[in-house]
């Protein structure tokens, strides 16, 4: 009830921003933090949430992309039809990799070689292909209209993608107070665990692959949507996937509101460096690098995390004052122990006799 | 019978670790399988729970044929087993913990965090609900495991050890758990070292040695059994142990023939 409360506020604050401010530079921006955040969002229901870490999200961007342009261009369907047939390719995309990957078991690095060869092979096959354009790209027709998903102003694009932000939003919340959410994390946590606790690991990690990459075709199609433009560096390509990514990790693994901050934060990080340093092509890539190390060492928790640790510390602290004269409070985890990294578990084996 | 293995063996390479191996675990009853480290007690549990697959034999679970069964489907059916090396979701709350097992038969959220609860009370964690699991200490930690079996309403509940690495008073305090566990109904069959406790709660006793059975039976004639003391002592110091016994046995005698 509290997630669902704090979803409306997003939604209403955001969604009055177009309302009452028609400034193209803050509109524009905060079009593109939005879709930032719906691929975080997309990448944490799988990385965050389900242990899972992909470095090959592009896979499902760039497909969920062109099926939107390849329906509107051959078939001649209407873009909000088309957008059906993008998500549900991206998320049948989804289930086949995520079917092959666990199948055989892999995880951890080797299934995020795994993704990034299926991007990189998508990305290879989208080039040489006929039908995709080639290295040409495709191009969108520019109409401007409502059926036509074209908005003339910054503000129709705003709230399109803040519906698709919204819902990831709902998902997760959905896998924060439900029986699958519980079974992805406990798979992420420890998956003997979970198998032993009559948890299916295969098939929860299927389904979280689907959601992921559906949600990553929306992404992708809301792109094309934008820019009338793909080629297939453009939507296949690593960027993608490492924007994905590193909004999630950067704000908070496997936490409701983490994508949203990290991917914002990232995307005003990224304004500031562009007005610092110009157009020094690469820039921000550097400062994601380097931002991301520096996230990995002092916050594994991510930006959300900060808060979190505030809170406890606050509590302990209460706490430590009122047992002050019975017992020493030795149960504060200190800063380091509170890693929220999921894979660092200990994996016992259980078959050691 | 709840479960029955037949003929069951498995080999990890040149290694055999269980060879021929049949038993039968009796309903509403709490029984236990020891044996030297390395018998191959852990591969039993886990060939019985679907964690192995078994090379040869079959695994039978109220009748029926579960060999090969996955872990997960074995949970179902009503087979939980505990790890000895405990595995907790370590980022996640006592409570999550247990409400993970809870899902098994609860479909809503609220439903399985109150009736991890009620599992939390049964086993002595209901002052820690709200503690990371990681910071729990090892007696706890060891609860979990147990109160995280106990969540998915198992028929039998295979107990990996849950008293190594306890100090005597933690397994004291163990002990009318596990006995509380068997008065609900819920069958048990635990591996574990400590005799002391193997000879309070156990009704039946299997030993493992090697891979192969040496032993089935009561646990009051455990300690009478020969090969059970070679096993354990090896064959100079089952000589040795039998020495001893003659000689009090003699004792005794003589005492009653004074007397």
């Amino acid at each position: 009830m509290k997630d669902l409360r704090s979803i409306l506020l997003f939604a209403v604050l955001v969604g009055l921003v177009p309302v009452f401010s028609h400034s193209g530079v803050l509109l524009n921006w905060l079009m593109m933090a939005l879709f930032a955040t719906l691929l975080s969002q997309a990448w944490n229901v799988l990385g965050g949430f389900g242990g899972q870490f992909s470095f090959g999200h592009a896979v499902f961007f760039g497909t969920g992309a062109y099926v939107q342009a390849l329906l509107q261009l051959n078939a001649g369907l209407n873009p909000w039809v088309a957008l059906g047939g993008a998500v549900l390719l991206s998320a049948l995309l989804g289930a086949g990799l995520a079917g092959v990957s666990f199948r055989y078991g892999l995880k951890g690095s080797y299934f995020a070689l795994v993704t990034l060869a299926f991007a990189e092979v998508f990305r290879i096959l989208a080039l040489s292909a006929s039908f995709t354009g080639g290295g040409v790209g495709l191009m969108l027709p520019l109409s401007e209209s409502f059926t036509n998903m074209q908005f003339s102003s910054r503000a129709g694009y705003v709230l399109l993608v803040l519906s698709w932000v919204v819902l990831a939003l709902l998902i997760t919340a959905y896998l924060r107070h439900s029986r699958f959410g519980a079974y992805l994390q406990a798979v992420r946590d420890n998956e003997d665990a979970a198998r032993a606790l009559g948890v299916n690991p295969f098939a929860v990690k299927c389904w979280a692959t689907v959601l992921s990459a559906a949600l990553m075709g929306a992404g992708g199609a809301f792109y094309l949507q934008v820019f009338q433009y793909i080629d297939p560096n453009l939507v296949y390509g690593s960027h993608t996937s490492i924007a994905a990514l590193v909004g999630a990790i950067v704000g908070g693994m496997g936490t409701l509101w983490g994508p949203v901050v990290g991917a914002m934060a990232l995307e005003l990080l990224a304004e500031l460096t562009r007005n610092l340093f110009g157009e020094l092509p690469g820039i921000n890539l550097v400062i994601y690098g380097t931002l991301l190390i520096l996230i990995m060492v002092f916050l594994p928790r991510g930006l959300v995390g900060i808060i979190d640790r505030w809170k406890a510390k606050s509590k302990t602290a209460r706490s430590s004052l009122s047992a002050a004269k019975t017992t020493n409070p030795a149960t504060d985890p200190g800063e380091w122990s509170t890693s929220g990294e999921p894979t660092t578990q200990p994996r016992g084996d259980g078959d050691a006799a | 019978m709840l479960l029955e293995l037949r003929a069951v063996s498995r080999s990890f390479g040149g290694l055999k670790a269980v060879q021929g191996l049949s038993l039968a675990v009796p309903k509403n009853t709490l029984s236990a399988l020891i044996g030297p480290n390395g018998a191959g007690k852990t591969t039993v549990f886990s060939l019985m729970s679907g964690f192995l697959k078994p090379d040869q034999g079959q695994v039978l679970f109220k009748g029926r044929d579960i060999t090969g069964l996955p872990a997960h489907e074995c949970a179902k059916l009503g087979l939980t087993r505990t790890f000895q090396i405990v595995q907790p979701f370590a980022n996640q709350t006592v409570r999550e913990n247990i409400a993970v097992g809870a899902h098994l038969h609860l479909n809503s959220r609220s439903d399985a965090l109150a009736y991890a609860s009620d599992v939390a009370a049964q086993v002595g964690l209901a002052s820690l609900l709200d503690q990371p699991a990681r910071e729990l200490t090892v007696a706890a930690r060891k609860r979990l495991e147990l109160a995280r079996g106990l969540s998915t309403r198992p028929s039998l509940l295979l107990l990996d050890e849950v008293l190594a690495g306890l100090n005597p008073q933690e397994i004291a305090e163990m002990l009318p758990v596990i006995r509380g566990i068997v008065a609900t109904g819920v069958s048990v069959l635990m591996i574990e070292h400590v005799m002391q406790a193997v000879m309070n709660l156990a009704q039946h006793v299997w030993v493992l040695s090697q891979g192969e059975l040496i032993f089935a039976g009561p646990t009051q004639l455990l300690s009478l059994d020969a090969g059970v003391i070679e096993a354990y002592f090896g064959v100079a110091g089952a000589a040795k142990l039998r020495k001893v016994q003659d000689q009090q046995l003699q004792q005794q005698q003589d005492k009653e023939v004074s007397a």
